[in-house]
């Protein structure tokens, strides 16, 4: 059965281009970048390629690029690092509806003795700015908030948010990882101090990642023991993934254009068909301003899971904000912080596309839910209930 | 992905008996959308009001929520009401060919309802597991708010299921599994039942036969030993027993842990202090 994908929020397949381009360097141009001769120094100057292609798809510096292992350990060097650099201060502000590698680490520095604020959302998942103005004090050392949400494509207003933080003297994180490559960034005219982004979240492998660190902004590193990354994040190159990287930032700089049109265009197109033939659905963040290939669709009386399984049967992937296929029991922490109903908090599905993604496979998704969800509510005695009044 | 036996996979994607009887002799209906899941189970009996003749059902809930419910309408048929009264979640499970370990709340969901069905229809209290949000009145006292679960059912739960971590007990019950505040309270229950387990093991005997020695070694193993060896992570395996020779394997944390060597040393410091004075431990590979 060929796949109908469309979970790229949770990972997206690598652009033939940037496989190609990654492919010399395993058994060919195996190198480590750091060693005098010329074998090592080739790769080198392919490192540093890689690193001019991200900077270029983001409005930086080559040396504000810090790779790293993935997104997970950006976030969490960007907020160790301030709290390293203002030992004095023990406050951090956050949000609710941040991914766990921002929430977990603050959850568990609440432990060691700083205070965390998580900013609340409203109904449509979006930011109270005036929330955020009171919550930043002397005592904050970073503000992390995320560029756009993974689970219902919600973009934050990150430059209104880091001018409000940088005037009151903290530092400022946005986790950019679904943003990047979706919307256009540009970190020459921002306030943004730090910004994590992941690979495989654009087109490039699993693996790696990356911390743009703004020229002047304070850093103490979280791996520590060798010079790579001026210093800043020890440890030998993950050079092929590295240039896989830079090529896939490449490649996304070329299809953004692409990606604010044609996909938002399928997008749209898939939430207006299945709003219109399944009853009592509602659109999760849909009156916010949105990545344009996110799509988190509510339906009333079914569990996510059934759905997906499913859906999965007829060779569709998506994901959902249920508890069930979590093993968590409480349904996202996104879709609770926006007070999305317990009726339909727990039939969330998460529809996320890609520039692979075809106008058949949008087709087949609007043929095969609707029959998915009557059958579900057939099956549930609240959906009984429902129908029965209808 | 969840690993969903096959049988749990066809149980879903074709259940049995979805819909409602009418008719119906007796209806059990437990949790709630704000669970997360919930099972309305019909049950139609024979004209001599012995045997159960249908059963049919509509669930709310993930995939295994589904399977369970089918699984049980089919096991249920043609049983009298006291052989379905004793049909516990494990069985509902085993039915299936297994659940995952997150996943078997909603075996008990099966069983719950079924109880709560034949208490209803024999016209006596209808025990308490609620999950429903409903019930007000309760045995016992409220341990987890969130799902609204109580001591008394949570204690049965640990007990005839073996529990021994609260995530397991969040597992089984979900209890603990939404804000987290009754984990302590749940590791207390736990402490509490294993204690009771051990109240009931006997100080060592003057004189054993052989029968009688395997057999304590044996429960030895399973209430002083295993639980001190879970709380730390770890298991052993019963491998063999030859005279005094008692056998075992380490599994989990224990397995390959460096300290091994002691924890074998605990075992058998245990076992001569309730079974025999002349026991002696070995640790196998197996």
């Amino acid at each position: 059965m060929k796949e109908i994908y469309l979970d790229n929020n949770a990972t997206t397949k690598v652009d033939e281009r940037v496989f190609e381009e990654m492919r010399p360097y395993f058994c060919e141009l195996y190198g480590n970048p750091s060693s005098m001769h010329f074998f090592g120094g080739q790769v080198q100057k392919k490192v540093d390629e890689a690193r001019g292609r991200v900077a270029a798809l983001l409005g930086a510096l080559p040396d504000e690029i810090v790779f790293t292992a993935c997104g997970t350990e950006s976030d969490n060097a960007a907020i160790r690092s301030a709290l390293e650099v203002f030992p004095e201060k023990r406050h951090i502000v956050t949000s609710r509806v941040e991914h766990p590698a921002v929430l977990t680490q603050c959850r568990n520095l609440t432990k060691r003795g700083y205070r965390v604020t998580e900013l609340n959302v409203d109904g449509e998942g979006r930011l109270d700015l005036k929330e955020l103005a009171a919550a930043v004090d002397d005592d904050t050392a970073i503000v992390s908030l995320m560029y756009a949400n993974n689970e219902t494509g919600v973009v934050f207003p990150i430059e209104e948010a880091a001018r409000i933080v940088k005037a009151k003297g903290a530092l400022f994180h946005t986790d950019a990882v679904q943003a990047v490559g979706k919307i256009p960034l540009n970190m020459a005219q921002s306030s943004v101090d730090m910004l994590s982004l992941s690979g495989h979240k654009l087109h490039a492998p699993k693996g790696v990642g990356v911390l743009f660190v703004r020229r002047g902004t304070p850093f103490r590193p979280m791996l520590v023991g060798g010079h790579q990354e001026r210093g800043r994040r020890a440890g030998t190159e993950n050079t092929a993934s590295i240039i896989a990287m830079g090529k896939a930032c490449e490649v996304a700089h070329l299809h953004m254009d692409e990606e604010s049109g044609r996909v938002r265009e399928m997008r749209d197109r898939l939430e207006r068909e299945l709003s219109a033939l399944i009853p009592n659905t509602r659109i999760n963040g849909g009156g916010a301003e949105r990545l344009p290939n996110t799509l988190s669709i509510a339906m009333e009386f079914v569990e996510g899971e059934g759905i997906l399984l499913l859906l999965s049967e007829k060779g569709i992937c998506a994901s959902s904000g249920s508890a069930c296929t979590s093993g968590s029991l409480e349904p996202s922490h996104v879709l609770r912080a926006m007070g999305v109903p317990f009726t339909c908090a727990h039939g969330s599905i998460r529809f996320s596309l890609s520039r692979f993604t075809t106008d058949a496979e949008i087709d087949a998704v609007i043929k095969e839910l609707p029959p998915i969800i009557k059958r579900l509510r057939d099956m549930s005695p609240f959906g009984r209930e429902f129908l029965a009044k209808k | 992905m969840w690993d969903y036996t096959d049988k749990v996979k066809e149980h879903f994607l074709n259940p049995r008996n979805v819909g409602e009887i009418t008719d119906a002799d007796a209806v059990g209906e437990v949790g709630s959308l704000a669970c997360g899941d919930a099972l309305k189970l019909f049950i139609k009996l024979d004209e001599k009001k012995e045997r159960i003749v249908d059963a049919k059902f509509q669930t709310f809930g993930c995939g295994s929520a589904i399977a369970s419910s089918s699984a049980l309408t089919e096991m249920v048929k043609g049983m009298t009401l006291d052989q379905a009264m004793a049909v516990t979640n494990q069985e509902i499970a085993d039915f299936l060919g297994g659940l995952p370990e997150e996943k078997m709340h909603c075996s008990v969901m099966g069983q719950e309802a079924l109880e709560v069905a034949i208490a209803k229809y024999r016209g006596v209290a209808a025990p308490k597991h609620d999950h429903s949000h409903d019930h007000v009145e309760t045995d016992g006292e409220v341990v987890c708010k969130c799902f609204g679960l109580t001591d008394v059912f949570l204690k049965k739960v640990i007990v005839s299921n073996k529990l021994h971590t609260a995530e397991q007990v969040t597992h089984f019950t979900k209890a603990g599994g939404a804000c987290g505040g009754c984990i302590p309270k749940i590791k207390e229950l736990i402490a509490e039942v294993l204690g009771e387990e051990k109240k009931t093991t006997q100080e060592r005997p003057a004189k054993l036969t052989n029968l009688r020695k395997m057999q304590l070694i044996q429960e030895t193993l399973e209430n002083e030993v295993r639980p001190q060896l879970w709380a730390d992570g770890g298991d052993l395996e019963l491998i063999d027993i030859d005279g005094n020779n008692v056998q075992v394997a380490f599994r989990k944390a224990c397995a390959g842990c460096a300290s091994s060597g002691y924890t074998a040393k605990f075992v058998e410091q245990k076992l001569r202090e309730l079974v025999s004075s002349d026991i002696n431990v070995q640790e196998v590979q197996r």
